[in-house]
């Protein structure tokens, strides 16, 4: 290979990323060495086993990711603001809508979801970390080489071209003979490891460490939907690594799986991959539901409605999830009765959530309604994310979708079910559960701004799709011409998506100004809220409860700060902490390493990467590692220490 | 709020363009096929906006009426569990939309896959339409002429197209007439249209196929019986005959203007249906399988013995052909 097919040549947008990363990366490295921080980086944050941080690095992750992720769909809505438009040409075009949707699913609302998990449950549930510490930043390192090998891709061999479906022949080496669907087989093949392991270990975490007296009905919404989200993650998962191995040897080793001779069949893939997709919506989807369940009784200062209705509409939601994945290709030529089943199944899934929005309606009935910032998201959320779940069923009618199949009346309707539900769920998250990271709130009235430039861009950019796809645009085109009379109604969007980005930056720049001038919350539960989470102090202490709470009934600090429950219960103790660990860290660096030379068929360092990771996992096997105990002494400063500062 | 005026401009926007639906290709149908669907989606929308309008009623309702600005300074939001009654209420109705919506869904899509109803005693008109990189190829076997990137048929005859792909599947739509269907290597789809008013009507695949994706469109032109009849006799007269070298370097290109054939490259490139079919999913009843066979070479489709195999049991049970699910 010669080095010009080695990096991504001729294009100067990608020469300015080149330029840019180059330069961002000898910045970090030069400012690390600078401020002599990296003793500290490698101490607190890459070797750490912390819930919280590793939460936290998640949410990093992600924010960055969201950027790389809204750079691309500006270039997109850039390319078809005007008819004929030479912004990009069609091969460009194609690898940045692939990125764009793998990047915003698997690299973005994924990791924001299990950041924010990471963050809550352990403090929901009243533990100290999650079950398995040491393999939950085993997960998080995964999930990061499996980012970073993707991102790589735009300038070192090519993107994947063949949309974030990556469907069969496209996908095969002989249409698409570039590395860029390798890339796309190895890197979402590490992050998905990652998450598998994410999900056992959450289930472990929510069935065996809460608090005494937290039964299963007493858990809060959001613990609720992370445990229904990580058994769907269990059984969706092994499907993906089945499909993606299979796509691997497809294109590495010469299989024929799924290729067009010699008996593939290219609608196999089609099935592997919606059995995994469509679960993956509500993978995204039910721990978003899970944080509005909390903000919405918070702010409307009662308990959630019909909570026994919220937790069995989410068990029914989980297994329907699973049984609609052929609506996403009726027009494969099924007969009436695969479709009419199909169709059926995936209307009956508006039941359970049509229960769970009145549900949230009537929490808000005889409430105090506040509108604060992660109140305003998660209330323009019951209206826009209505429509996504209409035109969803809709789209679910076989017969009408054999007419909005591959439209932008479907771009329109996913953006409508997944900014919603997804993207507003987690910036409400964020800006909910932020003070309980880093003891302050983001700036309100900034907070406010941003959120209606998102908002109204939001719907200015979306709303028109669904009109281009009834006028017969379907997705992925580059280009349109004139006369298809499209022009108008994408100038719109493409103006409603520079709202979104003004938007966004709004919301960065809030993040930033915050932690220069926000004034420090001393109290710890700065929301007045309901959960365990708030009855630590913020920022919270390694150990999150210096005596582990006790639990009688759901919403207990609620119940604790009406006078009407004592949490804390007894003495402190010793407490039993995991110790800091290396080894996650550089098992992520080899697998990048190992993911890297597969992509480009390096059998030879390949080989020796891979003896690297079985070297690691024999490496932690023979491991002794005990972990330990903070001393009653230190925890009790830890304490006065912390209530001192809030005096 | 600001934002329950923007919803509901944007919801009365919608309405006004609903009712002038002549720009939006889909619901301004050209023939049967199309016509049901856009009964459905119109009737789906009503639907649907009638459940939007309830939740929109509840919500600013909600939102107006218990916010804090306006509670007494003392006022303690009660503790509420829920209401059985209620919850089997919003469990129960949309129960029963869902209901009515499947039947709608099952009827129609049942009709849509069949040769549209009054149409049913006409022989219909077999266009066997593959794409290739970006462009399409109509082949007429009855009438022995192919054309590429465009098709002509008549007005008020069933057109039974038969689709298949040299390559990635793409997907064959032509909005105005009906909803599309996938164009895959180793089956052949069938997709039954009528058009009722005589017209050009775009054409496009739908899926994306790679590179030249963007512009793999063709015109499908519903022409008077009489017209149709006297563009196959010039076709027949004046055109050349299609011979396999032509069509293999034709296959290679990615994209190319119009074409016109006295002849088909069915004969030494057939469709993969019957006995040269890769696979079946199982579903369209009573494809043809007798179509053909017995004069064909396998070299296009590139079969290995164990493929072989399969159809030979596939021929054995040739009448059962769509129960054999791979």
């Amino acid at each position: 290979m010669k080095w010009d097919e080695f990096f991504v040549t001729g294009e100067p947008m990608i020469y300015g990323a080149m330029v840019s990363i180059v330069v961002a990366s000898l910045a970090i490295l030069i400012g690390l060495t600078y401020f002599k921080k990296w003793g500290y980086l490698w101490r607190e944050w890459l070797t750490t086993v912390d819930h919280k941080r590793i939460g936290i690095m998640y949410i990093i992750a992600a924010l960055l990711m969201l950027f790389r992720g809204g750079v691309d769909a500006l270039l997109m809505r850039g390319q078809l603001a005007m008819p004929d438009n030479g912004l990009l040409d069609g091969q460009h075009y194609n690898e940045i809508f692939t990125t764009h949707g793998v990047i915003m699913i698997l690299f973005m609302a994924m990791p924001f979801i299990i950041g924010l998990m990471n963050v809550v449950v352990p403090l929901q549930i009243g533990a100290r970390d999650v079950a398995f510490p040491r393999l939950n930043a085993v997960s998080f390192w995964l999930f990061f080489a499996g980012a970073m090998l993707f991102n790589i891709s735009f300038v070192i061999g090519g993107s994947p071209d063949a949309g974030w479906t990556a469907y069969f022949p496209l996908a095969s080496l002989e249409f698409s003979p570039t590395v860029g669907n390798n890339y796309y087989s190895i890197a979402i093949q590490i992050a998905g490891i990652g998450t598998l392991m994410t999900g056992v270990n959450f289930i472990a975490t929510i069935l065996k460490m809460r608090a005494k007296g937290m039964t299963l009905m007493k858990m809060p919404m959001f613990t609720w939907s992370v445990l229904i989200t990580c058994v769907i993650i269990l059984f969706a998962f092994p499907v993906l690594t089945v499909a993606l191995a299979l796509m691997m040897f497809d294109r590495l080793f010469g299989s024929q799986f799924f290729t067009m001779a010699n008996g593939g069949m290219d609608m196999l893939w089609a099935n592997l991959f919606w059995v995994w997709g469509h679960p993956e919506v509500y993978i995204v989807i039910l721990p978003a539901f899970g944080i509005y369940s909390e903000i919405i009784a918070t702010f409307s200062r009662k308990n959630l409605y019909g909570y026994k209705s919220m937790v069995w509409s989410m068990v029914v939601i989980s297994l329907l999830s699973f049984l609609v994945w052929a609506h996403h290709f009726y027009t494969m030529g099924h007969g009436v009765m695969v479709n009419g089943v199909f169709s059926i199944t995936t209307m009956a899934i508006a039941i359970p959530t049509g229960v769970k929005i009145f549900n949230w309606l009537f929490t808000m009935r005889k409430g105090r309604i506040e509108f604060t910032t992660p109140m305003l998201y998660s209330l323009a959320f019951i209206p826009i994310f209505t429509i996504g779940g209409v035109t969803g069923v809709m789209l679910a009618m076989a017969s009408a979708d054999y007419q909005y199949h591959n439209t932008m009346f479907l771009v329109a309707h996913f953006h409508y079910v997944l900014i919603p539900g997804t993207v507003f769920a987690v910036i409400a998250g964020f800006y909910y559960w932020f003070p309980k990271l880093f003891g302050f709130r983001l700036n309100e009235r900034q907070g406010k701004r941003a959120f209606w430039w998102i908002i109204i861009s939001f719907n200015v950019t979306f709303f028109p799709l669904f009109f281009l796809g009834l006028k017969g645009m379907t997705r992925r085109m580059y280009t349109y011409s004139e006369s298809t009379g499209y022009g108008p109604l994408n100038l719109l969007a493409s103006i409603g998506s520079v709202g979104l980005a003004i938007g966004f930056i709004l919301l960065v720049y809030n993040i930033y100004w915050s932690f220069r001038y926000a004034p420090r919350d001393t109290t710890g539960d700065p929301w007045n809220a309901r959960t365990l989470e708030w009855s630590t102090h913020s920022p919270i202490p390694e150990y999150n409860f210096a005596i582990e709470p006790t639990v009688t009934g759901l919403d207990p600090f609620w119940e604790a700060k009406k006078g009407g429950h004592q949490l804390y219960k007894g003495e402190i103790e010793e407490i039993h902490m995991p110790n800091n660990s290396g080894q996650p860290f550089i098992l992520g660096i080899i697998f990048f390493f190992f993911g890297f030379f597969m992509v480009f068929s390096w059998w030879v360092p390949a080989i020796i990467a891979g003896i690297g990771v079985v070297v690691m996992l024999a490496v932690r096997s023979f491991e002794r590692d005990h972990g330990r105990h903070i001393p009653v002494k230190e925890i009790l400063e830890t304490e006065s220490r912390l209530r001192g500062e809030q005096a | 709020m600001k934002r329950k005026g923007l919803l509901l401009a944007v919801f009365s926007a919608f309405l006004v363009l609903l009712t002038g639906c002549n720009n939006l290709a889909v619901l301004n149908p050209k023939g049967p096929v199309a016509k049901t669907q856009s009964n459905v989606i119109i009737f789906s929308i009503l639907v649907m906006a009638l459940v939007l309008l309830v939740v929109y009623i509840l919500y600013i309702f909600m939102l107006t009426k218990y916010r804090a600005s306006k509670a007494a300074p003392d006022y303690e939001p009660p503790h509420e569990e829920g209401n059985k009654w209620l919850e089997i209420t919003w469990i129960a109705i949309p129960v029963i939309i869902v209901a009515i919506l499947s039947v709608v869904t099952v009827r129609s899509t049942s009709a849509v896959e069949k040769v549209p109803e009054g149409y049913e005693d006409q022989k219909p008109l077999v266009i066997y339409a593959a794409s290739s990189n970006w462009k399409w190829h109509f082949s007429y076997p009855e009438e022995g002429i192919e054309t590429v990137n465009y098709v002509n048929f008549p007005t008020d005859r069933p057109v039974e197209f038969r689709l298949y792909a040299y390559g990635p599947i793409t997907s064959f739509w032509i909005p105005q007439l009906g909803g599309q269907k996938y164009a895959m290597s180793d089956m052949v789809n069938e997709l039954n249209l009528v058009a009722e008013h005589a017209g050009s009507y775009m054409g496009k695949n739908s899926n994306f196929s790679g590179e030249g994706f963007a512009h793999m469109e063709f015109e499908a032109l519903a022409m008077t019986p009489k017209e149709y009849d006297e563009w196959l006799e010039e076709v027949k007269t004046t055109a050349p005959e299609l011979t396999e070298q032509e069509f293999d370097s034709l296959l290679k290109e990615s994209h190319v203007g119009r074409k016109t054939y006295a002849s088909t490259h069915l004969a030494f490139s057939p469709a993969p249906e019957g006995e040269n079919a890769g696979h079946n999913h199982g579903g369209s009843e009573d494809m043809d399988m007798n179509s053909e066979s017995g004069e064909m070479d396998h070299s296009e489709m590139d079969h290995s013995d164990m493929d072989m195999e399969q159809t030979e049991t596939d021929n054995a049970g040739a009448a059962d052909h769509s129960s054999h699910g791979n």
